[in-house]
C-alpha cells in the first residue's frame, strides 16, 4: 500500500482529484439548489459524445469534451429556463446525442483498425484517474482551480439570483447573464471531471456532496464549504480505498464513498433543513 | 458492429422481398424483429404515460439500473433477463418509496435521484471490471446489440410485456385521471399514491425490456421520443397513444434493418430515426400553427403536452 502511495500515478491522481472534487463540490451545490440536476445529467451525456467525436476526428479528446459541454451549456442557457416541459425535450435530444456518441465510438474503434482502441470509450464513460500524466495533471489543476475561483467570485450574486430571482432582478443583479455563466461553469466542470470519474459517474460527484451538505446545514455559505470539503474527502477516501484494494476501480470507490456519506446523512440528521413541502429551506444571508 | 466481419457484408438491393427473405434467414434477425415488436409497443405505451406524468428523470434513472443488473448477471452467471428485471423493478420500488416524502421537483429529490443513478452505474462498472472473461465489453450492454437475443429471451420479453400491458389496461383510466389532475382524482377516491407506485414498477419492467434492445443508455429513444412526437401531432389521448406505438415500432424496425446493413451500433440507428421523426413532427406542428394563425382562427393551438382533462373524460 505504501509503495502505491509514493508512485507518480497515484500522486498525480491525488493532486488532480483534489481540485476536480473541489470544483464539483462548489458547482454541484448551486446545481442542486437551482434544481438543475437534469441539466447536469444532460451535459454528462454531451461530454461522452464530444470526446468520441474528437477522437473519431483525430483531435485531442479534451478539445471535444470542453467544446461540446460548454457549447451545449450555452445553448441550454440561451434557450432559457422554461420550467418543466423542457424535461421531455432534453430527454429526446439527449437520447439522440448519446446515440451519436455510440456512432462516433464505432467510427473511432473501426477506423483505427479495431483492436486495442475499444478501451477509449470505456475510459471516457467511466474515467481513468490513475492514467493521468504529469502535464495532464498540471492542466487539470489549473482548469479546476480557475472554475473554483470563478464560482467563488459569482457566488454571492448567484446565490441571491437562485433563492429569489425576482427580487434579485429588481435589485439589479444580472440574473440571466449569471444563469448563462453558471451553465458554462457546469459545462467546464463536467468536461474536467469526465477525465477523473467518467462522463456517466460525474453526476454523482455533483449531486452527492451537495445533497449531503444541504441536509447537514441550512446556512448557504457553510453548506457551500461543506459540499466542497465533503467532495474532497470522498475523493481522497475513494483513491485510498482503490489503492488498498486494486481490484476495485477508483471511479467505483469514489462513487461508493460519496453515496455512503450521503446515505449516512439520512440516518444521522434530524429533519431541520427540510421544509414541510419537501423542498429545501435555505436562509437568505 | 461485428456484423460486417461475420456475415459477408450484406447489401441492400431495394428488392424488398428478397432483402427481407435474406435477412430473416438468420435466426438472430427474426428474434431481433420479434423482440423489437414487443419492446417498442410496451415502451411506447408506458412511455406515453411517463411523459404525461413528467417522470422522465425517474425513467432515466430506472433505465440506468439495468446496467448493473445485466453486468452482475454476466459476472455471477445467471440469466441476464433476470438481472435486468430484478434491478429495474427494485430501483422502481426504491424511487417510489423516496418519492413519497416530497415532490419530484424538489431540489433534494433530484440530488437523491442523481446519486442513485451515478452509484448504479458505478456498480455496473465494478461488475464489468471484475469480470475478466469473454465479454465483448460494456459497449453492447450500454448501447445495445441485437446479435445476442435468443428465442428464450424473446419468450420472456413477450410474457413480461403482456403482463405489463394487461396491468396498464386495467389501471389505464384511473392512471390517466390521476396523472392529469392528482388532487381531484384523490378527492374522488382514486388511490393516487398506490397508482404511482404501481406505475413506477411498470416503468421499471418496461425499461428493463427496452434495455435489451437499445442498451441501457438509449432506452430514452423508445420511451420518450415516440410519446413526445405523438404529442406534437395530436392532443387526443387515444390517437396519441396509437401514434406513439406506430412511431416507436417504426423507429425500432427501421433501426434493425439499418444496423443489419451498416456496421454501426443498433442504438445509434434507433435513436437517429426516432429523433428525426421528432424533429419532423415539430416542424409539422409549427407549420400547422402558422397556417392557423394566418387564417386568424384564434387561439386553437394546443401545446405539445397539454392533454386536458376534457380529452380524458
Amino acid at each position: 500500500m505504501m509503495s502505491v502511495l509514493s508512485q507518480d500515478f497515484f500522486q498525480n491522481a491525488l493532486l488532480a482529484g483534489t481540485f476536480i472534487a473541489l470544483a464539483c463540490g462548489l458547482v454541484g451545490y448551486f446545481l442542486v439548489l437551482r434544481a438543475q440536476m437534469f441539466t447536469g445529467d444532460a451535459l454528462s451525456h454531451v461530454a461522452f459524445t464530444g470526446a468520441m467525436a474528437a477522437l473519431a476526428g483525430g483531435y485531442d479528446l479534451r478539445l471535444g469534451l470542453f467544446a461540446a459541454t460548454i457549447g451545449v451549456g450555452l445553448l441550454l442557457g440561451g434557450l432559457g429556463r422554461r420550467g418543466k416541459p423542457d424535461d421531455v425535450v432534453i430527454g429526446s435530444v439527449f437520447a439522440w446525442i448519446l446515440g451519436l456518441g455510440a456512432f462516433f465510438l464505432t467510427v473511432y474503434t473501426t477506423s483505427r483498425s479495431g483492436s486495442g482502441q475499444g478501451g477509449a470509450g470505456t475510459s471516457v464513460l467511466f474515467g481513468s484517474i490513475f492514467g493521468l500524466h504529469g502535464n495532464q495533471t498540471t492542466l487539470a489543476v489549473a482548469i479546476a482551480g480557475a472554475i473554483c475561483v470563478l464560482i467563488l467570485l459569482i457566488g454571492r450574486p448567484l446565490l441571491f439570483a437562485t433563492l429569489d430571482e425576482a427580487v434579485a432582478a429588481a435589485r439589479g443583479v444580472p440574473v440571466r447573464v449569471l444563469g448563462l455563466g453558471f451553465l458554462v461553469l457546469v459545462g467546464a466542470c463536467a468536461a474536467e471531471a469526465t477525465q477523473a470519474v467518467g462522463s456517466l459517474l460525474l453526476l454523482g460527484l455533483l449531486a452527492a456532496p451537495a445533497g449531503a451538505a444541504i441536509r447537514l446545514t441550512d446556512r448557504p455559505f457553510r453548506a457551500l464549504a461543506l459540499s466542497a470539503g465533503l467532495a474532497v474527502g470522498e475523493m481522497w477516501g475513494g483513491l485510498l480505498l482503490s489503492a488498498a484494494l486494486p481490484k476495485l476501480p477508483p471511479s467505483f470507490t469514489i462513487m461508493a464513498a460519496a453515496s455512503a456519506v450521503y446515505a449516512l446523512t439520512f440516518l444521522v440528521r434530524p429533519r431541520r433543513a427540510i421544509a414541510p413541502d419537501g423542498g429545501v429551506n435555505v436562509k437568505v444571508p | 458492429m461485428m456484423l460486417a466481419a461475420d456475415v459477408t457484408s450484406p447489401t441492400f438491393s431495394w428488392n424488398l422481398v428478397a432483402d427481407f427473405q435474406d435477412m430473416w434467414s438468420y435466426a438472430f434477425m427474426v428474434n431481433a424483429f420479434r423482440a423489437g415488436l414487443v419492446v417498442s409497443v410496451v415502451c411506447a405505451l408506458v412511455g406515453w404515460f411517463m411523459v404525461l406524468r413528467r417522470q422522465t428523470f425517474a425513467g432515466h434513472t430506472l433505465s440506468v439500473a439495468a446496467f448493473p443488473g445485466a453486468s452482475l448477471a454476466v459476472l455471477v452467471g445467471f440469466s441476464t433477463s433476470l438481472g435486468y428485471f430484478g434491478f429495474c423493478v427494485a430501483a422502481a420500488l426504491v424511487i417510489g418509496l423516496l418519492g413519497r416524502k416530497g415532490r419530484a421537483d424538489g431540489a433534494e429529490e433530484s440530488a437523491v435521484t442523481g446519486t442513485v443513478q451515478a452509484f448504479a452505474l458505478a456498480c455496473g462498472y465494478l461488475f464489468i471490471s471484475l469480470y475478466k472473461g469473454l465479454l465483448e465489453g460494456p459497449t453492447a450492454l450500454l448501447f445495445g446489440s441485437f446479435l445476442g437475443i435468443t428465442t428464450s429471451q424473446v419468450t420472456v420479453l413477450a410474457v413480461v410485456g403482456a403482463a405489463v400491458l394487461a396491468v396498464l389496461a386495467v389501471i389505464g383510466r384511473p392512471l390517466l385521471f390521476a396523472s392529469v389532475d392528482p388532487q381531484v382524482a384523490a378527492g374522488r377516491g382514486v388511490p393516487v399514491q398506490a397508482l404511482n407506485m404501481l406505475f413506477l414498477v411498470l416503468l421499471g419492467a418496461a425499461t428493463a425490456e427496452a434495455s435489451q434492445i437499445t442498451g441501457t443508455l438509449l432506452v430514452f429513444a423508445l420511451m420518450v421520443i415516440p410519446a413526445a412526437t405523438a404529442n406534437q401531432l395530436t392532443a387526443r389521448p387515444g390517437l396519441s397513444l396509437l401514434l406513439s406505438v406506430a412511431l416507436g415500432l417504426g423507429a425500432c424496425w427501421a433501426g434493425l434493418v439499418a444496423a443489419y446493413y451498416q456496421p454501426y451500433p443498433l442504438g445509434f440507428f434507433v435513436t437517429g430515426f426516432a429523433f428525426a421523426g421528432y424533429v419532423l413532427a415539430h416542424l409539422v406542428r409549427r407549420g400547422r400553427e402558422a397556417l392557423e394563425r394566418s387564417r386568424e382562427r384564434g387561439p386553437l393551438h394546443v401545446g405539445p403536452l397539454s392533454v386536458g382533462p376534457g380529452g380524458a373524460a
